[in-house]
């Protein structure tokens, strides 16, 4: 066996499907209405989150026998506030144009539940190393969810994909709208991502009964 | 070893010693990358103002700016006059530009004296008033540059925004909004009437060009009113200097 054992690999992979934060433990639903608007947002948050969440889990798992317990939620919102302005701040300096494409989901990131949801669940009952792989497969879950989501949004929405025009030009009605095809308006304000994310947990649950609970 | 984490005395201390860490980290951070990341606002700030009277490397669809590099000599060369508007005295000054008009409006709004910065840029003989604004969005700030000749009629605009939504209210800055209010004057009659976004003006393609309007974002009918009320509020602080050079 290679660098990660049978357990680490489903520590990853299991977020992915079976116990993806956003469709399973749903955790992170509010950022994934509000940026899944088109791709590219949703592409960039992904990738922010992969970041503060592996980072974030390690830091809190290396103290978490230190923290005490009364305020660990308080310890928890420190850490990746300050995680997230200093990642925020180095961009600022070194790397300016990025910096403001990131701007908008710094505070998104810090609120964002799935991150303290991560650190209460796991990193503050699990090492460093099985912590990190954590972080990695639930902000992979996240960002599957957020990347689908966004595709079919901007999609059917505005008929673009990353902003490139795919569906033809909607004013000058050429390529599919010169059929009588019309953007759907509704795709991209925030209530339509709760119902394609509906739509994802739907599939799933069918494909895989075993995640329907019983009454 | 274990530790007792529940007394209170430990909790005390570790949020104290928790606290000067993390804030000491972040203060020294902040005084470190200072230099750097004003003088990145700098050149942000030139580009802007340069892109507002259409001196950039746009192509077809981009927002390109000049690079930064080039940024400070093209500045220098293209803006010729930078004026501070302060009550009725207009003085030249060539830091105007960083002046924070967040400040000034403040200023102004507490009933004391505040000072306005304009831009006289020159490209090709032609004259451009470039104007600051400042307003709010949906979530947080908006701001921006808007380019005027002497007929009142926008030569560019550049818009930015602190938090709005991606995709929606955040389309501010993107060319297809931007460029509509080319060509639009932002008279009505005598009157400085601004530019509006408005939705559902059946005009999509934003032919007319005198009629005060834009066509709005789907989605993002608060960023639009957000920009509408900052243009007519800026062009109205202008309106003194403004009418000095307005062509009758």
């Amino acid at each position: 066996m290679g660098l990660l054992s049978k357990k680490d690999t489903n520590l990853i992979l299991d977020p992915l499907a079976d116990n993806n934060p956003i469709t399973i433990q749903v955790l992170g639903i509010c950022s994934a209405l509000a940026i899944t608007a088109e791709l590219k947002a949703s592409i960039v948050m992904a990738v922010a989150v992969l970041f503060v969440l592996g980072l974030g889990n390690v830091v809190i798992s290396l103290m978490r026998n230190i923290i005490p317990s009364k305020i660990r939620i308080i310890v928890q919102l420190i850490v990746v506030a300050a995680l997230v302005i200093i990642v925020d701040q180095v961009l600022k300096a070194f790397a300016y144009e990025l910096s403001k494409t990131l701007s908008v989901f710094v505070g998104l990131i810090i609120t964002n539940c799935i991150i303290m949801g991560r650190f209460e669940a796991f990193a503050l009952a699990n090492g460093p190393w099985k912590s990190f792989l954590d972080g990695i497969g639930n902000s992979l879950g996240y960002g599957i969810i957020l990347i689908i989501v966004g595709f079919f949004r901007e999609l059917f929405g505005s008929g673009t994909l990353l902003g490139f025009p795919v569906l033809g030009d909607p004013i000058a009605k050429t390529g599919l709208y010169a059929t009588g095809y019309e953007n759907n308006g509704f795709m991209i304000i925030p209530p339509a991502a709760l119902i394609v994310v509906g739509i994802i947990i739907w599939v799933q649950r069918s494909r895989n009964p075993a995640l329907v609970e019983d009454n | 070893m274990a530790i007792n984490t529940d007394k209170n005395s430990y909790t005390i201390i570790f949020a104290t010693i928790m606290v000067v860490v993390v804030g000491s980290i972040l203060a020294f951070l902040a005084s470190a990358l200072r230099p750097n990341i004003q003088e990145n606002e700098r050149f942000e700030k030139q580009q802007n103002i340069l892109y507002a009277m259409g001196v950039n490397e746009n192509d077809e669809s981009s927002v390109s700016f000049i690079p930064t590099d080039k940024v400070e000599g093209e500045f220098n060369n293209y803006i010729k006059e930078q004026l501070v508007i302060e009550g009725d005295k207009v003085t030249n000054d060539d830091e105007a530009y960083l002046i924070d008009l967040k400040k000034q409006l403040a200023a102004k709004k507490k009933g004391e004296s505040f000072k306005l910065p304009l831009f006289i840029g020159d490209k090709d003989g032609k004259k451009f008033y470039i104007i600051p604004m400042y307003g709010k969005g949906l979530w947080d700030a908006i701001w921006g540059f808007i380019a005027l000749d002497e007929t009142m009629t926008v030569q560019g605009v550049y818009f930015d925004h602190k938090g709005e939504t991606p995709g929606l209210g955040a389309n501010i800055k993107q060319r297809y909004f931007m460029d509509d209010f080319t060509g639009e004057t932002i008279l009505k009659g005598t009157k400085y009437a601004g530019i509006a976004v408005v939705k559902g003006n059946n005009d999509p393609l934003n032919n007319t060009k005198d009629d005060n309007e834009v066509d709005a974002m789907a989605g993002a009918t608060i960023t639009g009113n957000g920009v509408s009320a900052m243009i007519k509020e800026s062009v109205n602080l202008y309106k003194g200097y403004l009418e000095t050079i307005r062509v009758k």
